[in-house]
């Protein structure tokens, strides 16, 4: 869930430290060969190493997205734990809505250690001046997408977050390998929903395909633009911090998922995609990226929503941070 | 209104081994600081003892001064048990 390059990061939310290092990339002599050597020769970074004020920049503006992603991903499938079917999907719901909050924390923790408060960050989203993964303006309309979005959408960030367990910035990488072990429950509990589905009744199955259709694009779209049009992708991988182009993973999400549709017993809807003997890979067509800049644009069915809701949900909280600073005060006044 | 103070913290995967820093987190206090670690860090049995302390209580050595801090143990190789020779026919050692 990353990789959508945005402006710049506005100068306000530059780290303070970073910020008064002046420029980009003028590292004082030693400093600037060391961080070099160290990217190059596949070595991590970590918080206190010097580093460009761009790689900073771009760190923030990434993890954070990431974070808040997961963060904001809690409310389409958080939308049905009150309507589960069963007991058994209403545990295994709440659970990996859990999961999605603790994930935004990891990469919250992993985004402070260059600088930037969890209190900012929050400014940010709220203030719609950092983005979270498209994915989640799409709303989730019946509870077969819960077992889509698992196969699909947790599916697809898998894809790409298993390369950035390697990503050069270390504690980026160590909150990715957390997360990538429970993403995997994720996957795997969606696509047993849907194949539970698909052994159901004619208007189940047909359930699954009509979510199957809705989301098949936009997941396809988390990959982010093709890569001649991602600016900032070619100097993420110089420093690696990607470590792979937006079209390798999602070929490679294809490649991954049209057997698994096949198993299901779904159809994808493409009309282009077919095996590719030459390739060895399968040939498929083109997301609509101008759907995939509205979306950017605020314009997706839930923005708004989505948004308002986060806002809403931190307002609610407002007393309880209060009281429980209010109570550690108190207890520590007593002492 | 402040933000909650950040902990770091550690745990001990299984008895028999260290408590390894996992990450950190934000809480009021010491108390709720291992309430939020075990719901963010060990929900799936990843830990059987948990530490927190505030991130500002750890004095840490500073990344420029890596050299010269470390330098004094790279000279020194007799420090390790290969910097000696010992014939083969002598047994465990």
């Amino acid at each position: 869930m990353e990789a959508v390059p945005e402006k710049t990061m506005p100068e306000k939310t530059m780290p303070r430290e970073a910020a008064s290092e002046e420029t980009a990339t003028a590292a004082p002599g030693d400093l600037g060969e060391h961080f070099e050597a160290t990217v190059a020769r596949g070595a991590r970074i970590e918080p206190r190493d010097w580093m460009p004020d761009a790689y900073r920049a771009t760190l923030v503006r990434q993890i954070a997205q990431h974070a808040h992603s997961e963060v904001i991903g809690m409310q389409p499938e958080g939308n049905w734990i009150t309507r589960a079917p069963s007991l058994r999907r209403k545990a295994i719901l709440l659970a990996k809505v859990q999961d999605e909050a603790g994930h935004g924390l990891y990469l919250y923790s992993a985004c402070e250690t260059l600088g930037v408060s969890r209190e900012e960050l929050t400014a940010l989203l709220l203030a719609g001046r950092q983005k979270y993964s498209s994915i989640f303006n799409y709303p989730a309309l019946s509870y077969a997408d819960v077992g889509t979005i698992g196969w699909l959408v947790d599916g697809a960030a898998i894809c790409n977050q298993v390369p950035l367990c390697r990503t050069s910035y270390g504690p980026y990488g160590r909150a990715m390998i957390r997360i990538c072990k429970e993403e995997s429950f994720h996957q795997r509990q969606g696509y047993e929903l849907l194949m539970t589905m698909m052994r159901g009744t004619g208007e189940q199955r047909a359930m699954v395909q009509e979510s199957v259709d809705r989301f098949w694009w936009p997941s396809l779209m988390m990959f982010g633009p093709p890569d001649a049009d991602s600016p900032n992708s070619a100097r993420s991988m110089a420093w690696g911090i990607k470590r792979n182009g937006n079209d390798e993973l999602r070929q490679r999400f294809v490649d991954m998922t049209v057997p698994q549709a096949e198993a299901l017993g779904v159809s994808l809807p493409d009309p282009d995609l077919r095996w590719n003997a030459e390739r060895e890979s399968y040939d498929f067509g083109e997301p609509d990226w101008s759907e995939f800049a509205a979306v950017l644009r605020g314009e997706g069915p839930c923005n708004a929503q989505r948004l308002a809701h986060r806002a809403r949900a931190h307002e609610d909280g407002a007393w309880v941070r209060n009281a429980a600073l209010a109570f550690a005060k108190a207890g520590a006044a007593h002492e | 209104m402040s933000e909650w103070p950040l902990y770091e913290v550690f745990v001990r995967g299984k008895r028999g081994l260290n408590h390894v820093h996992v990450g950190s987190l934000h809480a009021p206090d010491d108390q709720m600081a291992i309430s939020h670690a075990r719901d963010v860090y060990t929900r799936r049995n990843e830990g059987v003892s948990i530490w927190v302390v505030r991130s500002d209580a750890i004095t840490a050595s500073s990344p420029d001064e890596k050299d010269p801090l470390f330098a004094p143990s790279g000279d020194k190789v007799y420090r390790h048990p290969t910097f000696y020779e010992i014939p083969d026919n002598v047994p465990h050692m």
